[in-house]
C-alpha cells in the first residue's frame, strides 16, 4: 500500500517506521524544518518537507495514488481538513485522523472524518478499565454500525446479583453477550444466575448506557445493605 | 439581519462596523479580548452602546459560537487569521447550525477555489491581490515613481 502520514511528531515518526517495516511505501509530510531534518536522518527519502494543508504539497507527495492518508499532527483543524481534502478531492478511500482535543470530536464527525483516534479518549478508557468503580466501561464504539459494547462489574450491592438473566428487565436494544466469572468466560442463557464479581459484557444501541447502569448498579430499592 | 463575525481583526472589525452602520444586528467573536478596542476605532460611542455584541472565545468551541448567537444568525463570516480555522468553522455554521449565508475568508487561492466548488462561499484576498497586480502590470505602471496609482485607469 502507498500511505501518506502527515506530521512527523512522535506518533507520525513511529507509525511511519512500523509501516515501512511491514513493507508499505510511506511518505511522511512535516512542516517544521528542524523536525524534518531530524526525522530525515532516519527515514531519508520517505519524509518530505512542507505544509500538508496546501494542496500542491499533497500532490507533490503523490496523494493521487495514495491508498491511505493518516493525519496525526498536533493540530485538529489540520488533521480534519487534510482528511477531508484527501477523501473528497483526491478520492483516497481510507483516512485516519488523530483527535488532539476530545472536545473537537463532534467536528470530525460533522465533516464525516472517520475513523478518528483520540489518545486522550483511549487513555481515559484504559483508566476506566483499571478503576472499576466507574461502573461501566466503554469497550468499543461501532460508529458505522451504530452499536456499542460495554463492560460492567457487578458489585455485591448490584440489583441483579442472584437473579436469573431471563428475568432481567433489559432495555430494548440491548443484549448480554458474555459473563466473565473467576477468569472464565461464557455466554449466559436465560437460566444463568448472576453473581457478585461477575464481569458482564453487553452490546447495545447507543444511548442505553444509563438504563443499563441503573439496572446493573447498586440496588435502588434499598433491599441491600 | 443578524450577522455573526468570527475573527475581529482588521477585516472582521471593519465589516462589523459597516454592517452595524447599515442597521444590521452584529455579533463579533474573537479569542483576544483586546480586539474589542479595534472594533471601536472611529466610533463616536462604545460598540455595545451602538447595539453591537462582543464575545471572547474560540470559533471552534461550540459554547462560544452559541454564546455569540450562532443559532439565530442569518449570516456568518469567518475572518480569523487562520485559513484552517475559517474553513472548519464555516462548515460548522453551514452543516450544524444551518446558517443561510456563510462566507469564509481563505488566503490560500488553491483551497479557496476548491472549497468554492464544494459549495462554500469564499473570499480570497490573495486572489484579489494577484489579479490586481497582474492588471496593474498590464496597464503599464510607470517605470519610476510611486508604483501603481491609487485609481487605476479603466481597461479599454
Amino acid at each position: 500500500m502507498y500511505i501518506i502520514v502527515v506530521g512527523a511528531g512522535k506518533v507520525g515518526w513511529n507509525l511511519a517506521r512500523e509501516l515501512l517495516e511491514k513493507g508499505h511505501e510511506v511518505t511522511v509530510i512535516e512542516s517544521d524544518r528542524r523536525r524534518y531534518l531530524t526525522v530525515e536522518q532516519e527515514l531519508e527519502h520517505s519524509v518530505t518537507y512542507g505544509d500538508a494543508s496546501e494542496l500542491w504539497v499533497l500532490e507533490r507527495a503523490g496523494i493521487q495514488r495514495a491508498d491511505m492518508v493518516i493525519a496525526v499532527t498536533g493540530d485538529d483543524e489540520d488533521n480534519m481538513l487534510i482528511c477531508q481534502v484527501a477523501r473528497e478531492k483526491y478520492q483516497v478511500d481510507r483516512i485516519i485522523a488523530r483527535v488532539n482535543n476530545p472536545r473537537n470530536r463532534p467536528h470530525f464527525d460533522l465533516l464525516g472524518i472517520r475513523p478518528s483516534v483520540s489518545a486522550t479518549d483511549l487513555i481515559l478508557r484504559l483508566l476506566e478499565h483499571e478503576v472499576p468503580q466507574y461502573g461501566l466501561v466503554h469497550l468499543l464504539d461501532l460508529q458505522e454500525e451504530q452499536l456499542e459494547i460495554i463492560e460492567m462489574l457487578l458489585g455485591a450491592d448490584s440489583g441483579v446479583t442472584g437473579r436469573r438473566v431471563g428475568d432481567l428487565e433489559m432495555p430494548e436494544g440491548s443484549l448480554l453477550i458474555s459473563v466473565l466469572r473467576s477468569g472464565k468466560g461464557f455466554v449466559p442463557g436465560p437460566d444463568t444466575i448472576l453473581e457478585a464479581g461477575d464481569e458482564v459484557l453487553a452490546v447495545l444501541d447507543p444511548g442505553h448506557e444509563e438504563q443499563l447502569k441503573e439496572l446493573f448498579g447498586p440496588d435502588q430499592n434499598g433491599a441491600g445493605a | 439581519m443578524f450577522i455573526l463575525i468570527v475573527g475581529c481583526g482588521r477585516v472582521g472589525s471593519s465589516v462589523a462596523r459597516a454592517m452595524l452602520r447599515e442597521g444590521h444586528e452584529v455579533s463579533c467573536l474573537d479569542e483576544d479580548p483586546e480586539s474589542h478596542a479595534r472594533l471601536e476605532v472611529g466610533l463616536e460611542k462604545g460598540w455595545e452602546d451602538l447595539g453591537g455584541q462582543f464575545t471572547v472565545g474560540a470559533g471552534l468551541e461550540t459554547e462560544a459560537l452559541e454564546a455569540a448567537g450562532i443559532q439565530r444568525a442569518d449570516a456568518f463570516i469567518a475572518s480569523t487569521d487562520g485559513d484552517n480555522t475559517n474553513i472548519v468553522i464555516s462548515q460548522i455554521a453551514q452543516r450544524r447550525y444551518n446558517v443561510p449565508t456563510v462566507i469564509a475568508r481563505i488566503l490560500d487561492p488553491l483551497r479557496a477555489e476548491w472549497y468554492e466548488g464544494q459549495g462554500l462561499h469564499t473570499v480570497c484576498p490573495t486572489r484579489v491581490a494577484i489579479d490586481m497586480l497582474e492588471s496593474a502590470v498590464r496597464e503599464g505602471a510607470p517605470r519610476s515613481g510611486s508604483g501603481p496609482s491609487a485609481e487605476p485607469a479603466e481597461t479599454a
